[in-house]
């Protein structure tokens, strides 16, 4: 393929470059110190057991290495020292459409979210920067006891249910990213779904930042109780910048007895964004987690979403799709744990590597001693779309003891000059050939996801091959 | 540490060793003293049971008795008529020969020390030449700093020996080391199989470090077989470099069945267009056996192709790691690489750790790696028994036909069988 299609794929980033005037009332400057952590909790007004829990966090964070084995060298352009940690709108998380401001709105028309979807979605928690500017419950949510709220107010709100999850799926000492996390989160949803309760309308998350050098560090924690369903979604654009931009995540999954959790992430940030995110789940006793997470963005990802299969009958998966573009590396990956009888697990991945881009899948599956019936299925397939495309896998597998099983396969494939020719020959261009195929090498993975998502993605990947040579 | 390693490690040679050798001996061994032990923490040691590794507990190993020294030599069985045939035991020649017609056709088949005396030059070019890449730096410094035993085989253009040519390693005595080596040059157009026998005398605790270097030049065609039947209790590292040129096709393919932490690292490059290789191994695992395998396909050349198919059988607290990954540069177009790794588990407490990775740089490749870990079919366990088999032996049968499908893939037949034989004896009693 030719150099010219290289730089003719690359995605249109100037659907999310753009951004309006920065009013913050609330900003915690550069830098990170203890007296940040307490300028963060001050402004929050946050109870005092939470203001403990980042000061030890920030120790831990101080004392943890960077990560070595795993880690690309990128890692090393992280200026810790030049990052903002907090800044807010000093506007309490608002109820009705009508409060929200202008230039929120205007923000979210050029995302492209129809005004209909949203009234049509169950409720919308929108962040803009770390805090919550806009939440909306249907009342219908509330009526049947689910809790959607900013994670600082499920902390002060709730914190029977909050304080006995927070911090136990993703311990803070976990790597050093969820360390940092634990010390100067803000933002993210806390969600409450009671026993029995089957969400029929997935729960919807936007989230954007919006300020040069400003690092995103939302918490998201959703227990599912006992036989109840609940669908999230979360899904985010980032402005271009010039410097780069950190963002790090810790999402917490609580599946218990029969609950089903699904958690679905579109992962779009604009190419100057360290992704670093840590988000696990546990499954208790017949329940089940599904993970399903694309990323288009970011100029690096890491991400390994994980399941802790801790009661029998316990079922994990993760669906993920990675699309690596000049100047980007997406490592991605899964990670299942299994920790109780007959349990089961299922990683799909499949990666596309285009130009210079590199994917990689890093997947971890653990089956301890004396379990019975384990099974886990993985399947990794790269597509490499240019000769200087990069792919890589680095699955990593342990299975203690006879009575389970486990395979693993993965496979590298091109899109072949014969079926672009085919279809050329068919009167499409080239750049809609490969489109086509690219959809195609996806499309049994997209198919398993949400309406919603799957035509937003197949308009993103349609957008990734626009302009290509014609 | 490696004092009392490299004490006596000089060579005891008639005629002396060739200056080169002997300075990048002297090199190996400072590099063994300032080289840090791995750590678990070193991806390439991701897993494994350092512990089992402390080259202190040993020392070089010293001359057997000549008494055993003849009891180990009519001991050596080995194929009925081998092209060449040679023995040691602790490191010291006991016995060599070659076929007089393929000496006539200008083969070398020597063992290693008098080679270097007499073929210093050509071997050069080729020993020891391949940077470490797999993690042992620190133990490939102990073997170059202290090798002794071991063969060499030449064989020029154009020249077929169909025998194999066998080397027999032995090691006997408690808290010997031994460092075997053996080194293939084959020259465009030829063709050798290669078989080294590891085997110990008694139950006796030892160390080995082994290597071997395989250069297979255009068009030229060698199988390596290694047979590690050292005891139960010792220690056993082997790293193997294989380098194929265009046209040239490698098959490397490794019988684990003893030693208490063995390790086997095997590098495939292939360097030229057309390259093949095919990296073989089955592993019988059981007691606290460990059986660490870490492997390398890099394929450097535009349409190269390498195959591996690793297959251990894991019984009691056994644990095995199979670590490998396949490396296709940015100018190696249309690469056809495969990894495929399957454990058996027949235990509750066995381990299997499987790490198959891809790093693909270039374009028009075809890669794919497949892991899997299970137990045997209770179907095809029910199928044996309801023909009259009794259930141990349905299950030593399946093991059997399980490792079996690695040493089906060795073209020559005598060889495969004692192969068999071995395995089928590593078997008995399971």
């Amino acid at each position: 393929m030719s150099t010219e299609t290289i730089s003719q794929l690359d995605v249109d980033r100037t659907r999310g470059d753009f951004h309006y005037p920065e009013q913050h009332t609330f900003d915690a400057g550069v830098g990170l110190s203890h007296a940040t952590i307490d300028y963060i909790a001050d402004v929050k007004n946050e109870p005092d057991w939470i203001r403990e829990f980042r000061h030890k966090a920030l120790d831990v964070f101080e004392s943890k290495p960077m990560p070595t084995n795993w880690a690309s060298k990128d890692l090393d352009n992280i200026h810790f020292d030049k990052i903002r940690y907090y800044l807010a709108n000093a506007q309490r998380p608002t109820r009705s459409w009508d409060e929200v401001p202008d230039d929120v709105k205007r923000t979210f028309e050029r995302l492209g979210i129809p005004e209909q979807e949203r009234k049509f979605l169950a409720g919308v928690e929108a962040q803009f920067d770390s805090e919550a500017v806009y939440s909306n419950m249907k009342k219908a949510l509330g009526d049947q006891g689910v809790i959607f709220v900013g994670s600082t107010d499920g902390l002060k709100d709730h914190p029977e249910i909050f304080r006995k999850w927070f911090g136990k799926v993703i311990p803070t000492g976990d790597n050093k990213f969820s360390a940092l996390n634990s010390a100067v989160f803000s933002g993210g949803s806390f969600i409450y779904v009671p026993p029995g309760v089957k969400l029929k309308h997935p729960l919807q998350a936007y989230f954007r930042i919006n300020a040069e050098n400003f690092g995103q560090f939302e918490r998201t924690l959703i227990i599912a109780d006992e036989g109840s369903e609940v669908m999230y979604m979360e899904g985010c654009t980032a402005p271009k910048f010039e410097t780069a931009t950190l963002h790090s995540a810790v999402v917490e999954l609580v599946a218990l007895k029969g609950a089903k959790i699904q958690y679905v992430t579109v992962q779009n940030w604009s190419a100057n964004v360290f992704n670093l995110v840590t988000k696990r789940a546990v499954a208790h006793e017949e329940a089940e987690v599904k993970w399903i997470d694309c990323n288009i963005g970011s100029r690096l990802t890491m991400k390994y979403p994980g399941v802790v299969l801790k009661g029998r009958k316990a079922r994990g998966e993760v669906l993920s799709i990675a699309l690596a573009n000049n100047g980007q590396h997406q490592d991605t990956g899964a990670k299942m744990i299994h920790a109780a009888d007959e349990t089961t697990s299922n990683v799909i991945s499949k990666s596309i590597s285009i130009g210079e881009g590199r994917a990689s899948y890093r997947g971890q599956v653990h089956i301890p001693k004396h379990l019975k019936g384990c099974k886990n299925n993985t399947e990794c397939d790269a597509l490499l779309i240019n000769s200087t495309s990069r792919t890589d896998t680095y699955p990593a597998i342990t299975v203690r003891g006879s009575g389970n099983s486990v395979q693993h396969e993965a496979s590298v494939s091109q899109v072949s000059a014969e079926q672009i020719f085919y279809m050329q020959q068919r009167g499409l261009s080239e750049a809609q050939a490969m489109s086509l195929s690219v959809n195609g090498f996806v499309n049994d993975l997209v198919r398993e996801f949400p309406m919603e998502y799957s035509v937003e993605l197949k308009r993103l990947i349609d957008l990734e091959m626009e302009g290509s040579v014609g | 540490m490696s004092d009392s390693l490299l004490q006596d490690a000089p060579s005891t040679a008639a005629h002396p060793l060739p200056d080169w050798f002997r300075k990048n001996q002297k090199a190996a061994a400072a590099r063994f003293d300032t080289l840090p032990m791995p750590t678990r923490r070193d991806e390439s040691w991701r897993f494994s049971n350092l512990k089992a590794v402390d080259p202190q507990d040993f020392a070089p190993a010293r001359p057997v008795a000549p008494e055993l020294a003849a009891a180990l030599l009519s001991r050596s069985h080995g194929l009925k008529s081998p092209a060449g045939s040679t023995v040691f035991a602790n490191d010291r020649l006991l016995a060599h020969q070659l076929s007089p017609a393929l000496a006539a056709q200008g083969v070398l088949w020597l063992p290693i020390e008098e080679a270097l005396q007499s073929h210093g030059e050509l071997l050069k070019g080729h020993l020891l030449k391949n940077t470490p890449l797999l993690g042992s730096d620190k133990f490939l410094a102990l073997h170059q700093a202290s090798l002794r035993a071991g063969s060499f085989l030449y064989v020029p253009k154009g020249v077929h020996i169909e025998a194999p040519l066998q080397t027999f390693h032995w090691v006997a005595g408690s808290g010997q080391a031994v460092f075997p080596h053996t080194l293939v040059v084959a020259e465009e157009g030829s063709s050798a199989t290669v078989v080294d026998w590891f085997k110990s005398e008694g139950e006796a605790r030892n160390l080995s470090i082994a290597a071997n270097d395989l250069v297979v030049a255009k068009d030229a065609k060698v199988h390596y077989v290694s047979v590690q039947d050292w005891s139960r209790q010792s220690v056993s590292l082997h790293s193997n470099n294989t380098n194929v040129a265009a046209g040239g096709a490698a098959l490397h393919l490794g019988l684990h069945l003893g030693g208490v932490y063995s390790r086997s690292e095997s590098v495939s490059r292939l360097e030229g267009a057309g390259a093949r290789s095919e990296m073989l191994a089955a592993t019988v695992a059981d007691g606290a056996q460990e059986f660490d395998q870490r492997t390398l396909q890099e394929h450097g050349s535009p349409d190269t192709y390498s195959d591996l198919l690793y297959k251990n059988a894991l019984y009691d607290r056994a644990k095995t790691i199979v670590s490998g990954l396949i490396r296709v540069a940015p100018h190696a177009h249309r690469t056809d690489a495969y990894q495929k790794v399957r454990n058996l588990i027949l235990s509750p407490d066995a381990e299997a750790n499987s790490l198959p990775g891809l790093e693909i740089l270039a374009d028009q490749v075809r890669c794919s790696h497949g892991a899997t870990t299970g137990e045997i079919d209770p179907d095809e366990l029910f199928y044996m028994q309801s023909r009259g088999i009794r259930s141990t032996d349905a299950y030593r049968l399946i093991t059997f036909g399980f490792l079996n499908e690695v040493l089906d893939r060795l073209p020559h037949e005598e060889l495969r069988s004692q192969l068999q034989d071995a395995l089928k004896a590593r078997l008995r009693g399971h």
